[in-house]
Protein backbone atom coordinates (compact mmCIF):
# COMPACT_ATOMS: atom_id res chain seq x y z
CA UNK A 1 0.00 0.00 0.00
CA UNK A 2 1.78 2.99 -0.93
CA UNK A 3 2.60 5.50 2.12
CA UNK A 4 0.09 8.41 0.92
CA UNK A 5 -2.89 6.15 0.92
CA UNK A 6 -1.79 4.70 4.38
CA UNK A 7 -1.39 8.54 6.06
CA UNK A 8 -4.84 9.30 4.80
CA UNK A 9 -6.69 6.41 5.85
CA UNK A 10 -4.56 7.21 9.39
CA UNK A 11 -5.39 10.96 9.26
CA UNK A 12 -9.10 9.80 8.59
CA UNK A 13 -9.75 7.27 11.56
CA UNK A 14 -7.63 9.80 13.62
CA UNK A 15 -10.22 12.70 12.87
CA UNK A 16 -12.50 10.44 12.84
CA UNK A 17 -12.07 9.35 16.60
CA UNK A 18 -11.53 12.57 17.81
CA UNK A 19 -14.78 14.06 16.73
CA UNK A 20 -16.32 11.26 18.24
CA UNK A 21 -13.88 11.95 21.54
CA UNK A 22 -15.44 15.13 21.44
CA UNK A 23 -18.65 14.43 20.88
CA UNK A 24 -18.46 12.14 24.20
CA UNK A 25 -16.69 14.79 26.40
CA UNK A 26 -19.78 17.34 25.05
CA UNK A 27 -22.28 14.65 26.47
CA UNK A 28 -20.16 14.93 30.00
CA UNK A 29 -19.41 18.93 29.95
CA UNK A 30 -22.92 20.30 28.71
CA UNK A 31 -25.29 19.49 32.00
CA UNK A 32 -28.97 19.76 30.60
CA UNK A 33 -30.57 17.70 28.31
CA UNK A 34 -31.26 19.50 25.49
CA UNK A 35 -27.88 21.00 24.63
CA UNK A 36 -26.80 17.47 25.10
CA UNK A 37 -28.78 16.16 22.12
CA UNK A 38 -25.74 18.26 20.08
CA UNK A 39 -23.18 16.32 21.13
CA UNK A 40 -24.56 12.95 19.37
CA UNK A 41 -25.20 14.68 16.16
CA UNK A 42 -21.50 15.48 15.88
CA UNK A 43 -20.28 11.66 16.25
CA UNK A 44 -22.96 10.60 13.86
CA UNK A 45 -21.81 12.91 11.15
CA UNK A 46 -18.12 13.71 10.83
CA UNK A 47 -17.23 10.33 13.39
CA UNK A 48 -18.82 7.87 11.72
CA UNK A 49 -18.12 9.35 8.39
CA UNK A 50 -14.59 9.34 8.61
CA UNK A 51 -13.82 6.19 9.94
CA UNK A 52 -16.51 4.85 7.03
CA UNK A 53 -14.59 6.43 4.32
CA UNK A 54 -11.28 5.38 5.90
CA UNK A 55 -12.56 1.90 5.77
CA UNK A 56 -13.20 2.13 2.00
CA UNK A 57 -10.17 3.28 1.38
CA UNK A 58 -8.60 0.35 2.91
CA UNK A 59 -10.52 -2.21 1.81
CA UNK A 60 -10.22 -0.83 -1.78
CA UNK A 61 -6.37 0.04 -1.69
CA UNK A 62 -5.27 -3.19 0.28
CA UNK A 63 -7.56 -5.64 -0.31
CA UNK A 64 -8.42 -4.67 -3.84
CA UNK A 65 -12.07 -4.92 -4.00
CA UNK A 66 -14.41 -2.03 -3.47
CA UNK A 67 -16.81 -2.09 -0.58
CA UNK A 68 -19.59 0.15 -0.50
CA UNK A 69 -21.83 -1.03 2.09
CA UNK A 70 -20.39 1.97 4.55
CA UNK A 71 -22.36 4.52 2.92
CA UNK A 72 -25.61 2.75 3.58
CA UNK A 73 -24.73 2.76 7.32
CA UNK A 74 -24.27 6.67 6.80
CA UNK A 75 -27.67 6.70 5.00
CA UNK A 76 -29.29 4.54 8.13
CA UNK A 77 -27.70 6.92 10.29
CA UNK A 78 -28.71 9.67 8.56
CA UNK A 79 -32.87 8.17 8.23
CA UNK A 80 -32.93 7.52 11.81
CA UNK A 81 -30.82 9.91 13.99
CA UNK A 82 -32.96 12.98 13.04
CA UNK A 83 -35.98 10.94 14.53
CA UNK A 84 -34.63 9.66 17.68
CA UNK A 85 -32.93 13.22 18.84
CA UNK A 86 -36.72 14.80 17.89
CA UNK A 87 -38.38 11.73 20.18
CA UNK A 88 -36.11 12.72 23.14
CA UNK A 89 -36.90 15.87 23.01
CA UNK A 90 -40.62 15.60 22.92
CA UNK A 91 -40.15 13.08 25.70
CA UNK A 92 -38.19 16.06 27.57
CA UNK A 93 -40.74 19.07 27.25
CA UNK A 94 -43.95 16.91 27.79
CA UNK A 95 -41.75 16.14 31.46
CA UNK A 96 -39.77 19.40 32.11
CA UNK A 97 -40.80 22.64 29.76
CA UNK A 98 -43.83 24.74 30.56
CA UNK A 99 -44.45 25.79 26.99
CA UNK A 100 -46.42 29.09 27.98
CA UNK A 101 -42.97 30.27 29.80
CA UNK A 102 -40.17 27.92 28.37
CA UNK A 103 -41.03 28.47 25.01
CA UNK A 104 -41.07 30.79 22.16
CA UNK A 105 -44.56 31.82 20.78
CA UNK A 106 -45.08 29.58 17.35
CA UNK A 107 -46.32 33.33 15.74
CA UNK A 108 -49.13 30.96 14.09
CA UNK A 109 -52.82 30.35 14.33
CA UNK A 110 -51.69 27.16 16.57
CA UNK A 111 -49.29 26.53 19.26
CA UNK A 112 -46.63 23.94 19.18
CA UNK A 113 -47.96 20.23 18.28
CA UNK A 114 -46.21 18.53 21.68
CA UNK A 115 -48.09 20.58 23.52
CA UNK A 116 -51.09 21.78 21.17
CA UNK A 117 -51.60 19.08 19.25
CA UNK A 118 -55.11 20.29 17.58
CA UNK A 119 -54.83 20.66 14.10
CA UNK A 120 -56.79 23.36 11.32
CA UNK A 121 -59.03 21.65 11.25
CA UNK A 122 -60.07 21.40 15.07
CA UNK A 123 -58.72 17.66 15.06
CA UNK A 124 -57.55 16.55 18.48
CA UNK A 125 -55.77 13.40 18.81
CA UNK A 126 -56.46 13.62 22.86
CA UNK A 127 -59.86 13.40 22.23
CA UNK A 128 -59.36 9.61 21.12
CA UNK A 129 -57.78 8.45 23.82
CA UNK A 130 -60.08 9.87 26.56
CA UNK A 131 -63.34 8.21 25.11
CA UNK A 132 -60.67 4.76 24.58
CA UNK A 133 -60.46 5.24 28.61
CA UNK A 134 -63.60 6.07 29.38
CA UNK B 1 -50.07 0.14 -18.17
CA UNK B 2 -48.67 -2.96 -17.02
CA UNK B 3 -45.45 -0.88 -15.96
CA UNK B 4 -47.91 0.95 -13.49
CA UNK B 5 -49.34 -1.49 -12.15
CA UNK B 6 -46.41 -3.80 -11.34
CA UNK B 7 -44.05 -0.51 -10.45
CA UNK B 8 -46.29 2.07 -8.32
CA UNK B 9 -43.49 3.91 -7.63
CA UNK B 10 -40.15 3.46 -10.20
CA UNK B 11 -37.93 5.59 -8.40
CA UNK B 12 -38.58 3.72 -4.94
CA UNK B 13 -38.08 0.12 -6.78
CA UNK B 14 -34.76 1.72 -8.37
CA UNK B 15 -33.83 3.01 -4.50
CA UNK B 16 -34.00 -0.58 -3.13
CA UNK B 17 -32.42 -2.48 -5.93
CA UNK B 18 -29.13 -0.26 -5.18
CA UNK B 19 -29.73 -0.40 -1.45
CA UNK B 20 -29.79 -4.27 -1.28
CA UNK B 21 -26.83 -4.46 -3.91
CA UNK B 22 -25.06 -2.46 -1.45
CA UNK B 23 -26.21 -4.66 1.25
CA UNK B 24 -24.99 -7.69 -0.24
CA UNK B 25 -21.87 -5.42 -1.81
CA UNK B 26 -21.40 -7.27 -5.08
CA UNK B 27 -22.59 -7.00 -8.20
CA UNK B 28 -23.47 -10.47 -9.27
CA UNK B 29 -26.59 -11.82 -10.95
CA UNK B 30 -27.99 -13.25 -8.01
CA UNK B 31 -27.95 -10.10 -5.78
CA UNK B 32 -29.50 -7.96 -9.18
CA UNK B 33 -32.37 -10.52 -9.90
CA UNK B 34 -33.30 -11.09 -5.59
CA UNK B 35 -32.61 -7.00 -5.38
CA UNK B 36 -35.29 -6.91 -7.99
CA UNK B 37 -37.61 -8.94 -6.51
CA UNK B 38 -37.76 -7.21 -3.91
CA UNK B 39 -38.15 -4.11 -5.83
CA UNK B 40 -41.62 -5.33 -6.90
CA UNK B 41 -42.49 -6.70 -4.24
CA UNK B 42 -41.95 -3.96 -1.12
CA UNK B 43 -43.59 -1.04 -3.50
CA UNK B 44 -46.49 -3.45 -4.42
CA UNK B 45 -47.20 -4.01 -0.61
CA UNK B 46 -46.57 -0.38 0.48
CA UNK B 47 -48.51 1.17 -2.33
CA UNK B 48 -51.22 2.05 -0.58
CA UNK B 49 -49.45 4.47 2.08
CA UNK B 50 -47.62 6.43 -0.71
CA UNK B 51 -50.92 7.67 -2.18
CA UNK B 52 -49.59 11.52 -2.40
CA UNK B 53 -46.23 11.38 -3.10
CA UNK B 54 -44.20 13.96 -3.66
CA UNK B 55 -42.62 14.91 -7.46
CA UNK B 56 -38.85 15.03 -7.61
CA UNK B 57 -37.48 14.98 -10.38
CA UNK B 58 -34.92 17.44 -10.29
CA UNK B 59 -31.60 15.75 -9.85
CA UNK B 60 -28.50 18.71 -10.35
CA UNK B 61 -30.87 20.30 -7.39
CA UNK B 62 -30.92 17.14 -5.07
CA UNK B 63 -26.96 16.84 -5.55
CA UNK B 64 -26.60 20.53 -4.66
CA UNK B 65 -28.86 20.56 -1.69
CA UNK B 66 -26.65 17.11 -0.66
CA UNK B 67 -23.55 18.69 -1.25
CA UNK B 68 -24.15 21.98 0.60
CA UNK B 69 -25.41 20.01 3.36
CA UNK B 70 -22.46 17.91 3.59
CA UNK B 71 -20.48 20.93 3.32
CA UNK B 72 -22.36 22.66 6.11
CA UNK B 73 -22.21 19.65 8.88
CA UNK B 74 -18.28 19.79 7.95
CA UNK B 75 -17.82 23.33 9.02
CA UNK B 76 -20.43 23.37 11.64
CA UNK B 77 -18.34 20.71 13.56
CA UNK B 78 -15.58 22.15 13.60
CA UNK B 79 -17.17 24.95 15.11
CA UNK B 80 -19.35 23.47 17.55
CA UNK B 81 -16.26 20.89 18.70
CA UNK B 82 -14.30 24.51 19.20
CA UNK B 83 -17.41 25.50 21.76
CA UNK B 84 -17.16 22.23 23.22
CA UNK B 85 -13.74 22.27 23.58
CA UNK B 86 -12.94 26.06 24.61
CA UNK B 87 -16.03 28.00 25.89
CA UNK B 88 -17.25 27.32 29.58
CA UNK B 89 -21.06 25.41 29.50
CA UNK B 90 -22.63 28.52 31.30
CA UNK B 91 -21.27 31.18 28.28
CA UNK B 92 -23.03 29.50 25.46
CA UNK B 93 -26.05 31.01 24.98
CA UNK B 94 -28.28 28.61 23.83
CA UNK B 95 -31.54 29.51 23.06
CA UNK B 96 -35.03 28.37 20.83
CA UNK B 97 -35.35 30.33 18.03
CA UNK B 98 -38.75 29.82 15.63
CA UNK B 99 -38.23 29.17 11.99
CA UNK B 100 -41.62 30.32 10.06
CA UNK B 101 -41.70 27.75 7.16
CA UNK B 102 -42.54 28.45 3.30
CA UNK B 103 -42.56 24.60 2.43
CA UNK B 104 -46.18 23.06 2.50
CA UNK B 105 -45.71 19.15 1.30
CA UNK B 106 -44.98 17.09 4.48
CA UNK B 107 -42.17 15.06 3.18
CA UNK B 108 -39.97 18.98 2.49
CA UNK B 109 -41.08 19.63 5.92
CA UNK B 110 -39.13 16.49 7.36
CA UNK B 111 -35.91 17.05 5.65
CA UNK B 112 -35.63 19.82 6.17
CA UNK B 113 -36.48 18.94 10.01
CA UNK B 114 -33.99 15.92 9.65
CA UNK B 115 -31.09 18.61 7.71
CA UNK B 116 -31.27 21.15 10.77
CA UNK B 117 -30.75 18.07 13.35
CA UNK B 118 -28.33 16.41 11.84
CA UNK B 119 -26.17 19.88 11.41
CA UNK B 120 -24.40 20.04 14.83
CA UNK B 121 -25.28 22.81 16.43
CA UNK B 122 -29.05 22.96 15.94
CA UNK B 123 -31.69 20.47 17.06
CA UNK B 124 -35.34 20.47 15.59
CA UNK B 125 -37.38 19.60 18.65
CA UNK B 126 -41.29 20.83 17.76
CA UNK B 127 -43.12 21.66 14.63
CA UNK B 128 -46.30 23.51 15.22
CA UNK B 129 -49.63 22.60 15.08
CA UNK B 130 -50.76 23.39 12.11
CA UNK B 131 -47.09 23.28 10.29
CA UNK B 132 -45.83 26.67 10.06
CA UNK B 133 -42.74 26.81 12.01
CA UNK B 134 -40.42 24.77 13.23
CA UNK B 135 -39.07 25.19 16.84
CA UNK B 136 -35.11 24.77 16.74
CA UNK B 137 -32.92 24.63 19.51
CA UNK B 138 -29.62 26.43 19.40
CA UNK B 139 -26.22 25.20 21.17
CA UNK B 140 -24.73 28.70 20.90
CA UNK B 141 -26.10 31.78 18.93
CA UNK B 142 -26.12 35.15 19.59
CA UNK B 143 -27.82 36.22 16.61
CA UNK B 144 -30.74 34.21 16.23
CA UNK B 145 -31.98 35.68 13.55
CA UNK B 146 -28.84 35.00 11.08
CA UNK B 147 -29.84 31.18 12.22
CA UNK B 148 -32.94 31.42 10.70
CA UNK B 149 -31.97 33.50 7.51
CA UNK B 150 -29.21 30.58 7.20
CA UNK B 151 -31.60 28.11 7.57
CA UNK B 152 -34.33 29.38 4.89
CA UNK B 153 -31.49 31.02 2.49
CA UNK B 154 -29.47 27.44 2.16
CA UNK B 155 -32.10 25.06 2.68
CA UNK B 156 -35.46 26.02 2.93
CA UNK B 157 -34.81 27.79 -0.86
CA UNK B 158 -33.24 24.54 -2.11
CA UNK B 159 -36.23 21.95 -0.69
CA UNK B 160 -39.14 24.08 -2.17
CA UNK B 161 -37.10 23.78 -5.68
CA UNK B 162 -36.95 20.20 -5.25
CA UNK B 163 -40.84 19.61 -3.92
CA UNK B 164 -42.81 22.07 -5.01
Amino acid sequence: MPFIVELIISLLIVIGGLFLLIGSFGMLKLRELLPRLHAPTKATTVGVGGVLIASMLFFWVERGHFTIHELLITLFLFLTAPITANLIAKAYMLLNVDPHTDLPPSEQNEGWATFDPVGPEGYDPSEEYEEKES
Amino acid sequence: MMMKRYLPHPLLSLALLIVWVFLVNEVSAGAIVFGAILAVIIPLITASFWQDRPKVGNVIAICEYGLVVLWDILVANVIVAGLILFRKAESLETKCVVVPLDLTSPEAITTLAGTITMTPGTVTIDLSADAKSLLVHCLHAPDAQGVIDDIKDRYERRLKEIFE
